[in-house]
């Protein structure tokens, strides 16, 4: 009885140690918190097209009444988040390259500025809500910009990266995404 | 306690536009019950971009927003539940700094009762082990005849204790 | 060259450090004199060596060597020189130096001060301390070294985080790393007289000096670091129960449980695997804290550099010296016999209940800190746990704890008469309830935990003092036999006394200003006008100021009450340049009533570009809290200072009518 008690201690601290390794695999990011929208109907919102701007306005029903299968990718962006410049870059050729449908929101961005933005980095997007407040960005749960989202044919949300887009990895998390997207738009229709 | 780091400088993608500072005067309720009820609610509410700090005393943009909504929501009339729920329904229980009793959480909250029993049940057996051994050592001594209350150990409450 | 110096001094400590952990222990085996005598003589280099490499760094970060990557990325040339030398230590790699040099100062300590030990226990726990400063010396070269060098050297370098150009926080760490790391000469002590096999009375009073500094320090440090947080951040909060906090506060209330439970060996005998394993836990929590700051393990809003490879160099080690010790526990404990017997009630049955308080409330931080890594593991979800579980947790456990520490110490050792102490503290109990009702009467609305709190306060305070009055016979004497008891009354019995009596100070603050805050956040223009706690305050406009390496803009606030003037708050707003970033400079009137606290910002608001974000705050009673917590630390000094420590010669107990010697 008292050799078990005595072993108790060193037991807890194995156990314990344990989960301290795994918390430190280097795939964990402590700061990410997982989406709440994932394989659920997008979020309800309705949002003004970019004032000045030609690009049409963004809604729930844009994303939830689409064609079928196609899948859409909603982007979370402003002209003053730096990492987004560099991932407009990556957007773009997927939009170009791969014919991926691209949405974005305009996350609490001046209309001037983000129509500069987008004269100077050219606008690879279908449709631009302009999210002034902040309110449709609490809707979507996001926690910085950019963001990205994945929205399959039947209008549910199939992933979320948080972070630009950037790098083979991102990129690949994407293109997964896309055809998981694909496949239950493809059992939708 | 090293290092109090202004938090959003972590994230990589910064939703700080605006330099802002906890509760802000202008979102502030002129009714001073739901102001109460909405700074109570603030800071059971977890800042989603900073490190580990309520919304009430964040000053990241995105803390002012969900200040601003939980005050709207309250306005509209919802309960301090309702506001919770809306909360968790956009962000998760991440969000919750006081866990919500559920399947996941059950041990978390049992934890302490159950630590506290089984520390309880083990203190109880060495008392009661202890005494028994106590009892018999003295009946051994008083049967020697060995008056152990002349002993200075086992002094009256008011003497000093060698 | 100085770095370069540094460098090899760290080098050449490793090198000392792993002849200290084989050599002496090999002497103890074969009864080698010489060999275990090696270690004192080995202690004195490795400190040397250590300080020359702390030295060094400092002299770098002073006259601001910006081909040091270390100082280029922590350090600036305008920088004021107290902030400069304060930056040693502001960085990850820098910080770890000074956990080091305090690492081996304690093993000197013990080397230089601890004469009356037997050799082999001493040899043998100077030898555990070198396997510590050996593993965290490898940890700092192999990955974090201080003196690494950057080519083409920077013009000048980016400036310490501004938060930390502060007379508190320059002071914090290194009160912190003397109490958490100074438990680290109580776990070598323990794992060597787990060697041996053997642990007596003896052993805890040779032990009881380096926990009662260690655990002063840790006091001091923790304190330290909430009074900062308090003062700096701008909104007068004081603890926010978050991990990296969690972490210093653990090994407190493991070390506050070993000092308790250590008194038992000491004196009885008694509870010798449990104080042994308290030693170990108390240094592995410390351990667990190191590892969880440097690793990003765990979300919090202080953290240093993340980075894995580091997490896991720190990890192996906490394997290495929590599993081994353990492990070695494991093995021991069941052959320690048990010491002198004792009644249900007696004083030994109480410090018992109060270790097992202890030791669950350090659990239930433990697991609160902890769950949400777990609850992750095992199922991907993500939670958080803060204030309102340890509310609901930790603080019930402790004020059991309180109402227990009334009563254990006017309990005898051995047996005690339970229904006499009661009898002595009813009027205390009536004191407590009488003071609870007139808070419960006053405080309309607040929160049923203050009334209960301020009643148990109450009941402690009084409960130290019918104790002290009953040691001294005050009344049952004539008063001058009273006088002279006082002062034969041991000093470790006034710690006790004075330590417990600052718990109480510290309830009485952390209850008022938690309960009975009250705030006003207003926008101010000169002129503005706010009523707050009976105060008036006048905004009279801002200023702008330049710092050495910031621009501030400052604000005077005029304080009345019923129209006379009462004091002037000048809270600032700093802009520091080169960092980037801002602080709040708060100002603060500080009386026992309570402070008046205020802080300015910048409006978010852009249509209140032109006026100045104003917040005013009354804290009832906070000073309590740090008066309290110096009546803490001032106790475990008074304990340090008792004349059995200090001559330290294991003095055999005379016979009655001898100069008492206490229970704490």
């Amino acid at each position: 009885m008292k050799r078990l008690f005595a072993l108790f201690p060193i037991t807890i601290a194995g156990i314990l140690g344990a989960f301290l390794l795994w918390g430190l695999n280097p795939d964990r990011d402590p700061n990410e918190i997982p989406s709440v929208l994932i394989s659920q109907p997008v979020p309800e919102f309705d949002l003004p097209p970019v004032d000045g701007l030609d690009t049409h306005g963004l809604s729930n029903t844009d994303l939830v009444e689409n064609d079928g299968s196609a899948p859409i990718v909603v982007n979370v962006f402003a002209s003053w988040c730096v990492p987004c410049r560099a991932e407009h870059a990556v957007l773009t050729r997927m939009v170009r390259d791969e014919g991926i449908r691209l949405m974005g929101i305009n996350y609490k961005d001046k209309p001037q500025d983000a129509r500069k933005w987008l004269d100077d980095l050219g606008n690879p997007y279908e449709r631009i809500g302009s999210d002034l407040d902040g309110r449709a960005g609490i809707e979507w749960g996001i926690s910085g910009v950019p963001e990205t989202f994945v929205i399959d044919g039947a209008g549910k949300v199939v992933f979320r990266f948080v972070g630009p887009v950037l790098g083979d990895e991102a990129i690949s998390k994407m293109r997964t995404a896309l055809d998981q997207a694909r496949a239950a738009g493809g059992e939708a229709s | 306690m090293i290092r109090r780091i202004a938090i959003t400088a972590v994230t990589l993608a910064t939703l700080v536009s605006q330099p802002a500072f906890a509760v802000e005067p202008d979102e502030i309720l002129a009714d001073p019950v739901l102001e109460e009820r909405a700074r109570a609610i603030s800071k059971q509410v977890r800042c989603v971009v900073c490190q580990n700090q309520d919304i009430d005393s964040s000053n990241a943009g995105v803390a002012r927003d969900l200040r601003l909504l939980v005050r709207e929501r309250l306005v509209a009339g919802d309960s301090d539940q309702q506001v919770m729920d809306f909360l968790v329904a956009r962000y998760g229980d991440y969000v919750l700094f006081n866990p919500p009793w559920k399947p996941s959480t059950y041990i978390l909250w049992v934890a302490p009762i159950v630590i506290l029993g089984l520390g309880g049940i083990a203190t109880a057996a060495v008392l009661t082990q202890n005494a028994r051994r106590y009892r018999k050592s003295r009946k051994q001594e008083t049967e020697r005849g060995a008056s152990e209350e002349r002993n200075p150990e086992n002094h009256s409450l008011t003497e000093p204790h060698a | 060259m100085i770095p370069e110096i540094g460098q090899f001094a760290l080098a050449l400590a490793l090198a000392v450090s792993l002849v200290q952990s084989v050599l002496p222990l090999i002497g103890a085996a074969r009864n080698n004199v010489m060999w275990m005598r090696s270690a004192s003589a080995t202690s004195v280099l490795l400190t040397a060596l250590v300080a020359v490499a702390f030295a060094a760094l400092m002299w770098s970060f002073v006259v601001s060597d910006f081909t040091v990557l270390n100082v280029a990325t922590n350090s600036h040339s305008l920088k004021p020189m107290l902030f400069k030398v304060a930056a040693t230590w502001g960085s990850h790699e820098g910080s770890l130096l000074l956990w080091i040099l305090i690492l081996v100062i304690f093993g000197l300590g013990v080397s230089l001060l601890a004469r009356n030990i037997p050799l082999k226990l001493k040899a043998r726990t100077l030898a555990v301390q070198a396997w510590i400063s050996a593993g965290f010396l490898s940890f700092m070269l192999f990955t974090s070294n201080p003196f690494d060098r950057v080519l083409p050297a920077p013009l000048d370098g980016q400036d310490l985080n501004p938060l930390l150009q502060d007379v508190g926080l320059a002071l914090h760490p290194p009160f912190l790393y003397l109490g958490y790391v100074g438990f680290s000469i109580v776990f070598s002590f323990a794992v060597a007289a787990l060697i041996e096999g053997r642990v007596d009375p003896a052993w805890a009073r040779w032990v009881r000096p380096w926990t009662l500094a260690a655990w002063v320090f840790l006091t001091l440090g923790i304190v330290l670091g909430s009074w900062w947080a308090y003062y700096e951040l701008g909104w007068g909060g004081w603890w926010f129960w978050d991990p990296v906090e969690n972490v210093s506060f653990m090994p407190w209330l493991a070390g506050t449980a070993l000092l308790h439970s250590a008194i038992v060996t000491e004196k009885r005998g008694s509870f010798k695997s449990w104080t042994i394993l308290l030693a170990v836990l108390t240094f592995s929590l410390s351990l667990l804290g190191t590892f969880i700051v440097r690793s990003g393990l765990l979300t919090s809003v202080h953290a240093f550099s993340v980075d894995p490879e580091r997490g896991i160099y720190i990890l192996a080690l906490l394997a290495v010296a929590i599993g081994g010790s353990l492990t070695l526990f494991a093995i021991r404990a069941p052959e320690m016999e048990s010491g002198g017997l004792f009644a249900p009630i007696s004083r030994e049955a109480g410090l018992l209940v109060n270790n097992l308080l202890l030791a669950t409330a350090t659990a239930t931080v433990l697991f609160g800190t902890l769950y949400p890594l777990l609850l992750e593991a095992v199922t991907g979800e993500k939670i958080s746990v803060g204030p309102p579980y340890y509310n609901a947790s930790f603080v019930p456990i402790m004020l059991v704890l309180v109402v227990v520490m009334g009563v254990g110490p006017l309990l005898s050792w051995k047996r005690a008469d339970l229904r006499g102490v009661l009898d002595r503290l009813k009027w205390v109990a009536g004191l407590s309830l009488l003071a609870a009702l007139v808070v419960w009467y006053l405080d309309t609305g607040g929160p049923v935990l203050a009334v209960l709190s301020i009643g148990l306060a109450v009941w402690l305070l009084g409960a130290v003092l019918t104790e002290w009055a009953s040691r001294i016979k005050l009344g049952e004497v004539p008063l001058a036999e009273s006088l002279r008891r006082a002062r034969n009354l041991p000093r470790s019995h006034y710690g006790m006394v004075v330590a417990h009596a600052g718990l109480a100070v510290c309830m009485i603050g952390f209850t008022g200003s938690s309960a009975w805050k009250s705030e006003v956040v207003t926008f101010a223009e000169p002129g503005t006008q706010i009523e707050i706690a009976g105060f008036d305050v006048r905004f009279d406009g801002v200023e702008q100021l330049r710092g050495p390496n910031y621009l501030s803009r400052m604000a005077t606030l005029t304080v009345f009450r019923n129209g006379a003037y009462v004091a002037t708050l000048q809270p600032e707003r700093r802009a520091y340049l080169v960092a980037g970033t801002s602080t709040t400079e708060s100002a603060i009137r500080t009386t026992l009533a309570g402070d008046l606290y205020a802080s300015i910002s910048e409006p978010a608001a852009e249509s209140e570009q032109s006026k100045w974000t104003l917040r005013i705050l009354y804290e009832p009673l906070v000073v309590w809290i740090w008066i309290g917590s110096g009546l803490l630390a001032l106790g475990g000094v008074l304990s340090l200072t008792d004349r059995r420590l200090r001559v330290g010669a294991p003095r055999k107990r005379a016979g009655p009518g001898s100069v008492p010697v206490a229970a704490e």
